[in-house]
């Protein structure tokens, strides 16, 4: 009887970020087509409903009722599997992540490590969907994709080194709480060029622009899931909006103190006593979705080579100069972020 | 039967199965996405014996790395299938002899390493938190700082010199100096050239 109770109460507790974030991810396409659309002069869609509001849901019913086209040749179980290793990381990840000070599906300890690990994961998603094709376009997409996430992880990957020092933690909970006391107590301020190079190692590892050169449409069509169609592609698509929604999140959990009052400890904190975490924590996140938004409607597509050259050699040594110069900051206790 | 256990045998199973498809499959990128799986089914294996930080260290460093570093070369290269799956055979004897030896000698230290088991057990450790990454990190920097620090050396050894053994300056690179590219001026790329009949 215990342990019927143990699985349905984590079932809703799935089913109460699972489902709210597929609405998310459908809204996120929305917005990115009318926030770019409005940057550009264009209306974005205008059809579907409302403002064109049903458009997302639409193109899932679209998607949905496609034929899946599996092209001669091609590796048919990797074909078929690839989009779903793909898709279960950049899922898996949302288990660890707090999003108010009472709700975590699972706080573990090695939380920061676990995202790590399965952020790492995903990789393998491109490169086998890029190998099982059997198409020449979608394994150079693959090929520039798995080169370009693997030269950024690390960057990312020290940014978040820098955090867990700061924190003494690997529990996001706790990095959270290490962060208490107001906008000048979060990680942002001793640890920014941390934080900005993981703001754009996020936006190169989630292959958007100005770093999506693995989908290219004008030198190799779209990359990796050029022979995807259907729901396959869909996937990708989830994926792909998930992730660039994961990032945001993470960087407003770890440098601006994710569901943390900004007004803490100033004579503003009893005016917004009453908004719950959650909605701090949504407010944060749905700026850094606004800012990638923004960055894809802006800025142009970088070359290869300096894709290469700034996260080897740009980012890598900023990284590890400034862990190298936080654990002085630590030593030397520099209030009011290295107290204890 | 608890659920632990079952969770234990099942990946077990999937470990084994797995590793023994690395050796046998045919095809070298299917080998090497096998060889990811069982990294991850000895990940959970880990995980059950409580050791959270050496799993996802596991699945991070060689699942996430060094696998997909492999598995990218062996996309590259353009391997002739026919060639290796008839070299299964042909070594079967070499294949035996190295099978002997090393099973003799798993067996040798197994039975050195285990018959006392008490022997095994680390009892003199400082344990200051009940979070394994935290004694693993107080460990590994007070008790085995040398072993660590040689280990870090040999690592960057290594690869300093596998950058130097590939990274030879050829004389058809077509590498673009940045600094030259953001230091461009206009004058170094258009000449205005004076029309005089048009006076």
């Amino acid at each position: 009887m215990n342990i019927i109770f143990i699985i349905l109460n984590s079932l809703i507790d799935i089913l109460l970020v699972v489902v709210p974030l597929f609405l998310i991810v459908a809204y996120t396409t929305y917005s990115e087509r009318k926030i770019i659309g409005f940057m550009q002069s264009r209306m974005g869609p205008t059809r579907v409903g409302p403002y064109g509001m049903l458009q997302p849901i639409a193109d899932i019913i679209k998607l949905l009722t496609k034929e899946i086209i599996i092209p001669s040749n091609a590796n048919k179980g990797l074909f078929l599997t690839a989009p779903i290793i793909m898709l279960v990381p950049s899922l898996l990840v949302w288990s660890v992540i707090p999003l108010s000070e009472y709700f975590v599906i699972a706080n573990i300890n090695a939380g920061l490590l676990f995202i790590l690990a399965l952020t790492s994961l995903s990789v393998y998603g491109v490169i086998l969907a890029g190998w099982a094709s059997n198409s020449k376009y979608a394994f150079l997409g693959s090929m520039r994709s798995a080169a370009q996430i693997i030269a950024y992880e690390i960057a990312m990957g020290f940014a978040l080194v820098g955090v867990l020092m700061a924190a003494g933690s690997l529990n996001l909970q706790e990095i959270i709480i290490s962060q208490k006391g107001g906008i000048i107590h979060w990680y942002w301020i001793p640890l920014f060029p941390l934080f900005i190079i993981y703001l754009i190692s996020g936006i190169a590892e989630t292959n958007r622009a100005p770093f999506d050169v693995s989908e290219g449409e004008s030198e190799i069509v779209a990359g990796f899931h050029v022979e995807y169609s259907g729901i396959t592609f869909a996937m990708f698509f989830l994926a792909e909006y998930m992730n660039l929604i994961l990032i945001s999140i993470l960087v407003s959990i770890m440098f601006f103190g994710g569901w943390l009052s900004p007004f803490e400890s100033t004579f503003l904190e009893h005016y917004f006593n009453w908004i719950p975490g959650f909605i701090w924590l949504s407010i944060k996140t749905l700026f850094f979705i606004f800012l990638f938004l923004w960055l894809r409607a802006t800025l142009p597509r970088y070359r290869y080579d300096q894709i290469m050259r700034l996260g080897w050699k740009v980012f890598l040594p900023i990284t590890l100069v400034w862990i190298f110069l936080e654990g002085f900051m630590i030593y030397y206790k520099i209030q009011p972020w290295f107290s204890v | 039967m608890n659920a632990e256990l079952i969770i234990f045998y099942l990946f077990s199973i999937f470990l084994i199965i797995s590793s023994m498809r690395v050796v046998i499959s045919n095809n070298p990128v299917k080998s090497a996405i096998y060889l990811v799986f069982s990294f991850f089914c000895s990940a959970v294996l880990w995980l059950l014996l409580g050791a959270e930080f050496l799993s996802v260290i596991l699945i991070l460093v060689y699942v996430g790395a060094v696998m997909v570093l492999f598995l990218f070369v062996v996309m590259m290269l353009d391997i002739n299938l026919s060639e290796i799956t008839s070299g299964f055979v042909k070594y079967l004897n070499e294949g035996i002899f190295v099978f002997i030896i090393m099973s003799a000698l798993l067996i040798l230290f197994f039975q050195n390493q285990f018959a006392d088991t008490n022997k095994n057990i680390i009892t003199e450790i400082i344990i200051i938190s009940d979070s394994n990454t935290k004694n693993l990190g107080y460990i590994l920097y007070t008790e085995y700082i040398l072993a660590f620090e040689i280990a870090a050396v040999i690592l960057l050894l290594g690869i300093i010199s596998a950058i130097t053994l590939t990274h030879k300056k050829k004389s058809d690179n077509k590498f673009q100096d940045p600094d030259m590219q953001v230091n461009v001026k206009k004058e170094d790329r258009i000449f205005i050239v004076k029309d005089e009949d048009s006076k």
